[in-house]
């Protein structure tokens, strides 16, 4: 019979090995659910995962690596921060809406001023705060009320839906836009664009992506309030004990991570969507959640994961065009990815002992 | 303000209506914390519920088997979670969250050919000689038979986890683990029929808005009622009764937002239909009082 056995220690091994054993089932059991929607496995396979790397087409395909994992990378980070502190931001998408209707309205505000100097860092700075202002309202409810964080931050995703729509068929619509929805190209505004080459995907939304993985790596492995975190998320009453303060705890991760789902919105909407659109948001915020997970919560791994994840959307694109495979197939995938991810984590913190049934 | 043209008796109809998706999965998902599992996916199994509840019923031309494949489909992804948490003792949060994401990805898979297709009928039951009270019978006894099932699973739940000795099992395994197993119970056994039942529940409550609450099928249809469910168990204090109301006042603003919007009054309609999740948050605001379930969340690994 088998029995599982708690390790004193998670095991180093298994945490670095659990993320690509993941990927490796995900890849068998996609091969399987490409072949019941009657396509060949392996061919849908080299589609979504070398195609875009070293297909004929690649020079189209990895500038939009960038583009694709930016968001992610930004968005996971800040979740991440949260998760290892056992608070759960689930409402990143709503905060990704609310930064980038932010960072939008005060580009078209300042519309056509041709001083990049102003306008763009007062869109930076718009975003970060419309991020971070969508989530103290789960942030200061938990801490006033005691108020479940994730059931708030996730209400507040449909809350930002919805002033999306209106927003895009309204107040930003664009007045020269012969009555169509959504706002005035920022990404073809010179003060506004968050492009820096956009032939090859660069644009400030990456910069951010990188800096933030920066930070992150020097807040986990070099400053007090990295441990605090990992200390009341593992340990909270010993936490407690040694003077963090939960409710600044709460306050900070979550007005972190909703800064940075704030910024990733502003650069997305000032760069590769251009404008804000109905459906601009594509659900990045909670994609970044299976990214996070597959990270290991752990920055470099983060960056890793998000550039994964970013390929299956993009292998995923190849091969809804050239196979019809149905785009929500790859969401499926992604899905099954966090699924295995979990189960194979079992063996990170527990040992597997074979035993006689009825010995003790 | 044209207020005049909701008629009240319609409304409070129409509300028992918008009640019962949320309820069903609500109930199923309260009888799951009762255990100490919290699972996030309601979502995920709602939406699934929903996509397989009208392929069945659209397929067999009958609702009811629609509304059994759906409770057996929404039980299947329940026991995916439960393997999960239970068996490979992976955290509940995390698990539940890619149950839904997970689900959603699957449903919009299924559903592909559905799109924009009408459910088979699924007519109102007039109950003789209670259908004819004036004003009361028009609300409450001529629905169809889906929300008295609603109704009826509500009453069980609350009986069975009141009055029997499975529920006092059920409530200690939630209250405290690891005395439920010193005592003997089989914590697992018990956890898993519990998620089972609540995936079961949430299917229903999905395949009731694909296939009477819309009725056709359409992309992403519960759009969030998974999650508001989640919010009336916190609401309800963990209590069937209490349950009842919160779905209800739930399904009066969903109602009367329609019919505000129906009725064409000066606020956007946008803002009107952010209106059911600001009430989901204010409730939560007000009902975040305790009464939650000792283990609730809690993994249970037997050392012994």
């Amino acid at each position: 019979m088998i029995a599982l056995e708690k390790r004193p220690q998670p095991s180093r091994g298994w945490t670095l090995a659990s993320p690509v054993v993941a990927v490796l089932l995900t890849m068998i059991a996609g091969a399987a659910l490409f072949a019941a929607l009657g396509q060949d496995p392996v061919q849908a396979l080299v589609k979504i995962f070398y195609e875009p790397l070293f297909g004929e087409f690649n020079f189209f395909y990895l500038p939009q690596l960038l583009i694709k994992g930016a968001p992610l990378v930004a968005i996971a980070l800040g979740l991440a921060i949260g998760f290892r502190a056992g608070i759960w931001n689930i409402g990143a998408e709503g905060q990704y809406i609310i930064g980038a209707l932010c960072g939008a309205g005060v580009a078209l505000a300042l519309y056509p001023s041709e001083a990049r100097w102003l306008v763009f860092p007062a869109m930076l700075l718009a975003g970060a705060f419309g991020g971070f202002a969508w989530a103290m309202i789960p942030g200061l409810l938990r801490v006033r009320f005691g108020t479940n964080e994730i059931l708030v931050s996730l209400m507040l995703v449909y809350v930002a839906e919805q002033l999306l729509a209106s927003m895009a068929l309204g107040l930003m619509r664009n007045p020269e836009g012969q009555g169509f929805p959504g706002s005035r190209n920022m990404a073809r505004m010179d003060a506004a664009t968050s492009w820096i080459d956009q032939s090859n995907g660069m644009h400030w939304g990456v910069v951010i992506a990188l800096i933030g993985v920066i930070f992150a790596y020097i807040l986990f492995a070099r400053h007090i309030l990295g441990f605090q975190i990992k200390l009341a998320g593992q340990a909270p009453r010993a936490a407690a004990f040694s003077g963090v303060s939960p409710a600044r705890l709460v306050l900070f991760c979550l007005g972190t991570s909703g800064a940075l789902a704030g910024l990733a919105g502003l650069t997305e909407v000032a760069g590769p969507s251009g404008i804000v659109s109905i459906d601009f948001n594509v659900g990045y915020g909670f994609t970044a959640i299976i990214v996070a997970f597959l990270g290991r919560l752990h920055p470099v791994g983060i960056l890793l994961a998000g550039t994964l994840m970013a390929l299956t959307y993009i292998g995923g694109d190849v091969a809804q065009s050239s196979l019809g495979l149905p785009g929500a197939a790859i969401q499926v995938f992604q899905g099954m990815l966090l699924f295995f991810l979990l189960a194979v984590d079992v063996m990170t913190n527990y040992r597997i002992r074979w035993r006689e049934r009825g010995a003790v | 303000m044209e207020f005049g043209s909701i008629n009240p008796v319609l409304l409070l109809a129409s509300l028992m209506v918008a009640a019962t998706p949320i309820m069903l999965a609500a109930i199923g998902e309260l009888v799951v914390e009762r255990s100490g599992v919290l699972n996030l996916g309601v979502e995920g199994m709602m939406i699934v519920g929903s996509v397989l509840g009208f392929m069945a019923a659209t397929g067999t031309e009958s609702a009811w088997l629609g509304f059994v494949v759906a409770a057996l489909g929404g039980a299947g992804l329940a026991l995916l979670f439960g393997v999960l948490t239970q068996f490979f003792l992976s955290n509940q949060v995390a698990t539940g969250l890619a149950l839904t994401l997970f689900g959603l990805g699957l449903a919009s898979l299924m559903g592909q050919g559905y799109l924009g297709v009408k459910a088979p009928s699924f007519p109102d039951w007039h109950i003789p000689l209670l259908g004819d009270i004036p004003v009361l019978g028009p609300i409450v006894f001529q629905h169809d038979p889906m929300v008295y099932v609603g109704l009826l699973i509500v009453g069980g739940v609350w009986w069975f986890l009141n009055k029997t000795r499975g529920g006092l099992i059920l409530r200690a395994v939630g209250e405290n683990h690891e005395a439920a197993h010193g005592l003997g119970y089989s914590v697992r056994r018990v956890r898993m029929l519990a998620i089972m039942f609540g995936g079961a529940c949430a299917g229903l409550g999905g395949a009731y808005l694909s296939l009477v609450r819309v009725p056709t099928y359409a992309e992403g249809l519960t759009a969030g009622a998974g999650w508001i469910a989640l919010a009336i168990v916190v609401f309800a204090s963990w209590k069937p009764g209490r349950l009842l109301l919160g779905a209800y006042l739930f399904g009066g603003v969903t109602v009367l937002q329609l019919n505000l919007q129906a009725a064409g009054v000066a606020i956007p309609v946008e803002y009107l239909s952010m209106s059911p999740y600001i009430a989901t948050i204010l409730v939560l605001v007000i009902m975040s009082a305790g009464g939650a379930p000792g283990s609730l969340g809690k993994t249970f690994h037997a050392s012994r």
